[in-house]
């Protein structure tokens, strides 16, 4: 990494409030890991959008290929009986 | 040749409002459209922080200071922001900054005027800001995900620098009669420029059709434009300032405000490169991307060195 460039991309993950599931928000480019997190602060949360920060290198991130979504993807189709909607429930019956 | 079946199935995602990301099938035009467009957006927000900057030390007052700082800093943010959207169209960050310091990369015009009075500071945030909103507002509805989703965070952001410059415009309209003319001359130098932020008008604008049709503009210049005028009108009447167009005038019958013949002679000559500002813009930004080499190098340097570090441990 000797060029002159501006750094590694990141993916930034960020997390709205303890409890919540962390969202992507966007990327970065940073040399470090502590630049990067320096810069994802200032970047991403100048009015308290958030109080987690994950960072990613973005050649790390494992993605499903688009072009055979559909094979991939295809074994939940054909299985409603995973959702609670399938079931029909006797007339009067509560709290289930 | 592209597969015009691939085409087809694009078009029939982009008519049914389905966002495009960055790993689905795309012409290469709608590509290269966009890498352009969301460049030329990101140089703006960066550039755009230069004629702001040229009032920091003079602020009127600590207050002041630090709103103008804030602003700033968030146009830094939507350049970064707009910058990393068009990295995931496969364009490099280096290739982007070469080719506006090249000069064969634009940014927005207005940019280039200059900023000679604080009231300045008030008229970019008040109309300039007005007008990239009424733009960006629009184009959060823009068919490319990471586009569209960059400019929903600016919008956020950007609300708070309308109202701040209106504020100060404000201050000055209700002061003492020569800061009310400070105003007054800020928006006679800032009307036409914002005007003029929405490009030529739709019969002579060289992207917009393949743009529209495509979704990565939803609504043309001069539809957007209208908007700008007739919102903002109001917000100078009410504190008796006059805009400099006789031709201003609202009609009842299209219920829009009617305008004054646009100086297109003036947009292109800026655009070419010969307004006010256009050369010292450029010089700054090349300067400082050059004085800020040494900067990139020990970081470099530095990762290299953390690299090396946790290889051998």
């Amino acid at each position: 990494m000797s060029e002159d460039n501006q750094g590694i991309l990141w993916e930034v993950f960020l997390q709205t409030k303890a409890g919540r599931p962390f969202k992507h928000v966007g990327s970065l480019h940073a040399y470090d890991k502590k630049m990067a997190m320096t810069a994802a602060r200032d970047l991403f949360t100048r009015r308290g959008e958030g109080k987690g920060i994950w960072l990613v290198k973005a050649e790390d991130i494992v993605s499903s290929q688009l072009e055979d979504d559909e094979a991939f993807f295809d074994p939940s189709d054909d299985k409603v009986y995973r959702h609670p909607t399938f079931y029909t429930m006797p007339e009067g019956v509560k709290h289930i | 040749m592209e597969d015009s079946k691939k085409l087809a199935e694009f078009q029939e995602k982009i008519d049914a409002d389905i966002k495009i990301e960055p790993r689905d099938w795309m012409p290469e035009k709608y590509r290269q459209n966009l890498i352009r467009q969301i460049s030329q957006h990101a140089h703006s927000e960066i550039i755009g922080m230069q004629p702001e900057k040229n009032w920091l030390t003079r602020a009127p007052s600590i207050r002041a200071k630090k709103i103008l700082m804030a602003k700033i800093q968030d146009e830094a943010g939507h350049g970064l922001y707009l910058y990393c959207a068009a990295e995931t169209l496969g364009v490099k960050r280096e290739k982007v900054l070469n080719l506006l310091h090249e000069g064969k990369a634009k940014y927005s015009s207005v940019f280039n005027y200059p900023t000679i009075s604080w009231a300045d500071m008030g008229a970019i945030g008040w109309l300039v800001d007005g007008a990239a909103i009424v733009n960006q507002v629009s184009l959060q509805g823009t068919s490319y995900g990471p586009y569209s989703r960059a400019m929903v965070k600016i919008c956020m952001e950007e609300s708070f620098h309308q109202r701040q410059g209106y504020e100060v415009i404000v201050t000055l309209a209700k002061g003492t009669p020569e800061q009310k003319q400070m105003a007054q001359d800020a928006l006679n130098r800032w009307w036409w420029p914002s005007v003029m932020m929405f490009g030529p008008h739709d019969a002579e604008s060289a992207h917009s059709n393949q743009s529209l049709k495509w979704k990565i503009k939803r609504e043309s210049n001069d539809e957007l434009r209208q908007r700008f005028i007739d919102k903002t009108i109001e917000q100078g009447e009410i504190l008796g300032l006059t805009f400099p167009d006789p031709d201003l005038k609202w009609n009842e019958s299209k219920k829009h405000y009617d305008f004054g013949e646009i100086d297109w002679d003036e947009f292109w000559n800026v655009v070419k490169g010969n307004g006010p500002g256009n050369k010292q813009r450029l010089k700054h930004h090349v300067e400082a991307h050059e004085n800020g080499k040494w900067v990139r190098e020990a970081a470099i340097a530095y990762a290299d060195k953390l690299n090396l570090q946790t290889k051998t441990a």
